[in-house]
């Protein structure tokens, strides 16, 4: 590569560094405020406390929103990330006919506003007299997750040789015993990749959560139910600082791992 | 049809297992089937998930509500009242409007960014993909919340500017407004663009561009004659990812819309909950979806021209 491209720019240096601090500032705002002592959240800070945190800890429904979502979000990683595999293994295993037209449609729910997706399927639940609760939600998660796992999952499949599960059969393993002692491992980033993302993206699910959720609220839903309450805010950005925190962390892993082991693949 | 593709198949595997039903055979033999087997769960989910329920959508926006329940016979009188009456057209357009500036505004923001990292940036890639992409993957209604606390009546900027003594009173036009819509949604989706734009500009062959200097082009003549029209697949992309799901945004215009603000999403949840016309509600998704597919299409095809006149 020639010198004049790799010569810095300071203007577009100053630009990303700007384009940073404006993506990640109004996010850092909850945790500033979750701090404050104060039921305004205003400058200036009235100083630091923690009784916001320590009010969510006594809290019942909190908790009970909580495990709801902890409980939707690892079935629906586990399943999406089981079917993610199984399906990215179909897709780049096999010669089938319509693959791409396949693979479209289930990026579909990428690309189509969720709010159409959760009328719909709480249309179709009604009318088979299904009773909204955890079940329908994790099954509108499911939906938004699959397209995630397969394209965490696919690159993985796609930047490995298929050669050493043809050695490994050669070498006498069945199918199954391949794919535990050949593929699992060389695979094994992406499914912790998308187990850790899908299992965020449920747990942070709003839009199918609103129009799916029964009696029992996710945290979502609790802290949508909250936010119309201007006392509760100091205690709604109390919880939301952790989550962003939790996310954020999990997030990182994820990505870290689904990304490190593909640049040593190249 | 299998049938006859079998024997065909076995001159190529080898011998046939021994044990095994005429089925488990297939399965074995035919990649086909067998990859179509191991889609099947996926495939079954996403057409319940997806196919279905999009077919009853359908069904129901052509009936009508009754006092508490369905009129079931199939009319197109919900379509014609979407279309007569103001309101429904009024928040289309406002939807569309909306997310169309801000899908402008991201595009134009984050396509310095992607381009500073896909040619300036030579250590650490990855960790700026993951900075850039991270906050993308945490909760979106608390992204939109967080927005409210900034621009709220007694928000960040608000009291801020206050305590510095550079305002006397709050300005009233941050929250509640088409602006504060923009503005958040601009910042949430920022990177379904960037993700798209950085893949296309990396794509670019360095060569290229060497050439185009070789051959005399400045650094301005360079991007516009070759970056740019070469990294157009991901700017099309990106504003594809981030329009179409941000026309049927509900969080963003719910928390900090207002009445001005209000969105198309905002109308159809309303059909859903306190109007309770659930005919009216499908109606209203099936028309946000033909609306989305048209303009798409129409997109697509200009962005086709356009391109075919540059290259």
């Amino acid at each position: 590569m020639s010198s004049y491209i790799k010569r810095p720019n300071r203007a577009l240096q100053l630009y990303a560094v700007l384009f940073l601090i404006v993506l990640y500032v109004p996010v850092l705002f909850i945790p500033l405020f979750s701090f404050n002592d104060s039921i305004y959240v205003r400058f200036p800070l009235q100083g630091v406390t923690l009784k916001w945190y320590g009010e969510l800890w006594t809290r019942e429904p909190v908790w009970n929103a909580l495990w709801n979502s902890v409980k939707v979000g690892l079935v629906v990683s586990v399943i999406s990330t089981v079917l993610g595999v199984m399906a990215a293994r179909a897709i780049t295993r096999t010669r089938m006919r319509g693959k791409g037209a396949l693979v479209t449609f289930i990026m579909m729910p990428l690309v189509i506003p969720g709010i159409i997706f959760g009328v719909a399927l709480l249309v179709l639940l009604s009318r088979l007299g299904v009773p909204l609760s955890l079940y329908t939600v994790g099954l509108g998660h499911l939906i938004i997750c699959l397209p995630f796992a397969v394209a965490t999952l696919l690159p993985r499949f796609e930047g490995f040789d298929p050669s050493m599960e043809e050695a490994s059969a050669d070498l006498g393993e069945n199918g199954w015993w391949t794919f535990w002692r050949v593929t699992f491992p060389m695979v094994m980033p992406g499914i912790v990749a998308s187990l850790l993302l899908t299992f965020t993206i449920s747990f942070d699910e709003f839009i199918m959560a609103f129009f799916l959720t029964g009696t029992d609220p996710t945290l979502p839903m609790y802290i949508w139910g909250q936010l119309r309450f201007p006392k509760e805010f100091p205690s709604v950005l109390a919880m939301a600082a952790l989550i962003l925190f939790v996310s954020f962390a999990l997030v990182f892993v994820a990505q870290w791992i689904g990304r490190k082991g593909l640049e040593e693949q190249e | 049809m299998a049938e006859t593709s079998l024997p065909k198949r076995r001159t190529a595997d080898g011998p046939p297992r021994a044990s095994g039903s005429r089925i488990l055979r297939l399965f074995h033999r035919s990649e086909s089937a067998r990859g179509y087997l191991m889609m099947a769960p996926t495939l079954t989910i996403m057409t319940f998930g997806i196919v279905v329920p999009f077919v009853i959508l359908i069904v129901i926006s052509l009936w009508t509500r009754h006092g508490f329940g369905f009129d079931t016979t199939l009319t197109l009188a919900n379509y014609v009242r979407s279309w007569n009456e103001p309101i429904y057209g009024t928040l289309l357009l406002r939807s569309f409007w909306i997310s169309g500036v801000a899908t402008a505004i991201t595009v134009l923001l984050c396509y310095p960014m992607a381009y500073y990292v896909a040619f300036h940036v030579h250590r650490n890639k990855m960790m700026w993909i993951i900075l850039m992409t991270l906050p993308f993957w945490t909760s979106y209604l608390l992204r939109v919340f967080a927005w409210k606390v900034i621009l709220g009546y007694e928000g960040v900027i608000n009291s801020g500017l206050m305590s510095a003594g550079l305002i006397e009173a709050p300005l009233s036009f941050l929250l509640y407004s088409p602006t504060a819509v923009i503005i958040t949604l601009a910042h949430a989706w920022a990177a379904f663009a960037i993700l798209p734009l950085y893949v296309s500009l990396e794509k670019i062959d360095r060569s290229l561009l060497e050439a185009a200097t070789d051959l005399g082009d400045g650094p301005m003549a360079r991007f516009f004659r070759v970056t740019l029209p070469l990294s157009m697949p991901g700017v099309i992309a990106a504003s594809f990812l981030i329009y179409i799901p941000t026309t049927g945004d509900y969080i963003t215009p719910a928390l900090l819309g207002g009445p001005d603000g209000a969105m198309i999403g905002n109308l159809i949840q309303l059909q859903f909950g306190a109007v309770n016309n659930w005919p009216m509600g499908a109606t209203l998704s099936i028309v946000l979806m033909l609306w989305i597919a048209a303009l798409a299409l129409v997109f697509l095809l200009v962005t086709r021209k356009v391109q075919g006149r540059i290259t």
